[in-house]
């Protein structure tokens, strides 16, 4: 609807366009990773900016990094009722999931599951993971040109995943699958039709009550027994055990994923980083959280206003839809020093939007920095370099924040 | 200058001088004392800088804000002496508060 009246913005110069007509959420400007210097015109010009016309529908965009915390802290005017995405539900086909809900049902069903991704679960977890990161690089074609998203990203995110769920190893390609189709739709490709999509998630919900139902009143330590057993979610309606499993699906997977692709690409396109990291491997933890500002996986997340707020100078009414660009954020020269630079060893290096803040703060972000450390760590024994050899391929989403394809060759040491 | 005594999980102490005006938080980071994460810079956004704060200083330290417990309440590991850092100004009358660093930020 709207491309027919909108300009493409790939086709204009950022430093040109009439402010008033800017739409970063054109598809194109991700897929060809070109959205950078509109970000940057919204955080020196309008860094409350509204679009009020484009293919979701009319919106505004937060740009600057303290605009953003000073949305992500004020739930009470912000909602993240009905969803927390740019794109509207579809009224037929609704998927309530906590991280789409207020306080106090919010808290209720997030403390439910939580606790499996806390700190002291995880102490538990790092063997395994080491041992899997071993077994997944030591797999890998030395001497040829493969895809690095799908043998390392792909193989290892969802093998994590598989274990929170206690889901059946060998069908784990499921979960990626169920991923992908959550969060893309006919228009990224990834299904020919909305009705494709939808049976393909009641199959996963299908898979999951299976699961459930011999899970009821056991005792385990893995999500589905949790949700299962818990008051505040074993009375879910089908609908919202669907919403929530694709929370923890998607929040699993699409996000680790990509900064571990994220990462290989940073370090091959800033040579003295790559160079920094072999001569001191100590500093994998810093860089993994550079790594995770650098690629921020999630690029925005989404408000609803539910009462009139004075956001930047510019009246924001009850009803109207409100973007967090974490991706500008991130780069918000602001806030943080040199911010287009990948610095491994960067200061205060933690201090990104990448996990957002306040009470929707991501539950797995300590998980997510587990598996990149230790993925760091093994590489960094075997592997002089881990070579970009093409182009990579951009998922063509303004939400997921990645790569379906990075082709790489390896170096050993 | 008010002292504060951080212990660490392992029990290793620390002793520093803080700063009026200061909060529990920055004085940690300010004197490198490990433990405390501060993700958010301070804006009681991100529960990385969580303390337990010793039994017998708790009636001065004062319990949590609204917005501070909301934050508190999503940490499995809280206490009821739990509290976020940097929402405690450092002032002569915590002259001597001792925390308990918990094993790991959330």
């Amino acid at each position: 609807m709207a491309e027919a009246t909108q300009p493409l913005m790939v086709d204009l110069d950022p430093a040109e366009v009439p402010l008033e007509d800017i739409d970063v959420s054109q598809r194109e400007l991700w897929e060809q990773n070109k959205k950078y210097p509109f970000f940057k015109r919204l955080r020196d010009e309008a860094p409350v900016h509204y679009c009020k016309d484009s293919e979701f529908g009319a919106y505004w965009s937060v740009t600057r990094y303290e605009d953003i915390m000073e949305v992500e802290q004020n739930w009470q005017h912000f909602s993240s009722d009905p969803t927390i995405v740019i794109q509207d539900p579809e009224e037929d086909f609704q998927l309530p999931m906590f991280i789409a809900m207020d306080p106090p049902k919010h808290d209720d069903q997030r403390k439910t599951v939580q606790g499996v991704v806390a700190p002291a679960n995880l102490k538990n977890l790092e063997g395994t993971i080491r041992t899997r990161v071993q077994n997944i690089l030591d797999s890998l074609p030395v001497g040829e040109t493969f895809n690095w998203v799908d043998k390392v990203s792909i193989e290892l995110t969802t093998q994590m995943l598989a274990t929170l769920f206690d889901f059946p190893f060998e069908d784990r390609r499921k979960l990626t699958r169920w991923s992908d189709v959550a969060t893309g739709g006919p228009e990224t490709g990834v299904v020919e039709t909305e009705e494709q999509r939808r049976e393909e998630l009641y199959e996963c919900l299908a898979y999951f009550q299976n699961l459930w139902h011999e899970r009821v009143g056991k005792e385990g330590n893995d999500l589905i027994t949790m949700l299962a057993n818990s008051e505040a979610t074993k009375d879910m309606e089908p609908q919202e055990f669907l919403g929530n499993l694709v929370l923890l699906i998607v929040g699993g997977n699409d996000t680790t994923r990509n900064s571990i692709t994220g990462g290989v690409l940073a370090l091959n396109e800033n040579p003295g980083e790559y160079a920094k990291l072999r001569n001191d491997p100590t500093v994998i933890p810093n860089m993994v959280s550079e790594i995770i500002r650098w690629v921020t996986p999630l690029a925005h997340m989404r408000r609803t206003c539910v009462k009139d707020y004075e956001l930047g100078g510019q009246q924001i009414k009850a009803g109207d839809k409100v973007i967090m660009w974490y991706v500008s954020g991130n780069r918000d020269e602001r806030a943080i020093e040199n911010p287009d630079e990948f610095r491994i060893d960067r200061k205060r290096a933690r201090q990104h939007l990448s996990f957002g803040f306040g009470i929707h703060r991501c539950m797995g972000n300590r998980l997510g920095e587990m598996q990149l450390r230790i993925l760091w760590e093994e590489i960094q024994k075997r592997f002089h370099m881990v070579e970009v050899v093409g182009e990579p391929v951009r998922v063509p989403s303004n939400f997921v924040h990645g790569f379906v394809e990075l082709p790489v060759r390896l170096h050993p040491l | 200058m008010p002292k504060i005594t951080y212990i660490e999980h392992d029990g290793t102490e620390h002793n520093i001088d803080a700063d009026v005006g200061s909060t529990v938080m920055n004085a940690a980071l300010d004197n490198l004392v490990p433990g405390i994460d501060a993700d958010c810079g301070g804006e009681c956004s991100c529960a990385t800088c969580h303390v337990m704060v010793a039994e017998n200083w708790m009636p001065k330290v004062g319990q949590p804000s609204e917005a501070e417990e909301s934050m508190l309440d999503l940490n499995p590991e809280r206490q009821s002496n739990s509290r976020l850092s940097c929402q405690i100004p450092v002032t002569d009358e915590l002259d001597g508060l001792v925390v308990q660093l918990p094993e790991f930020q959330f």
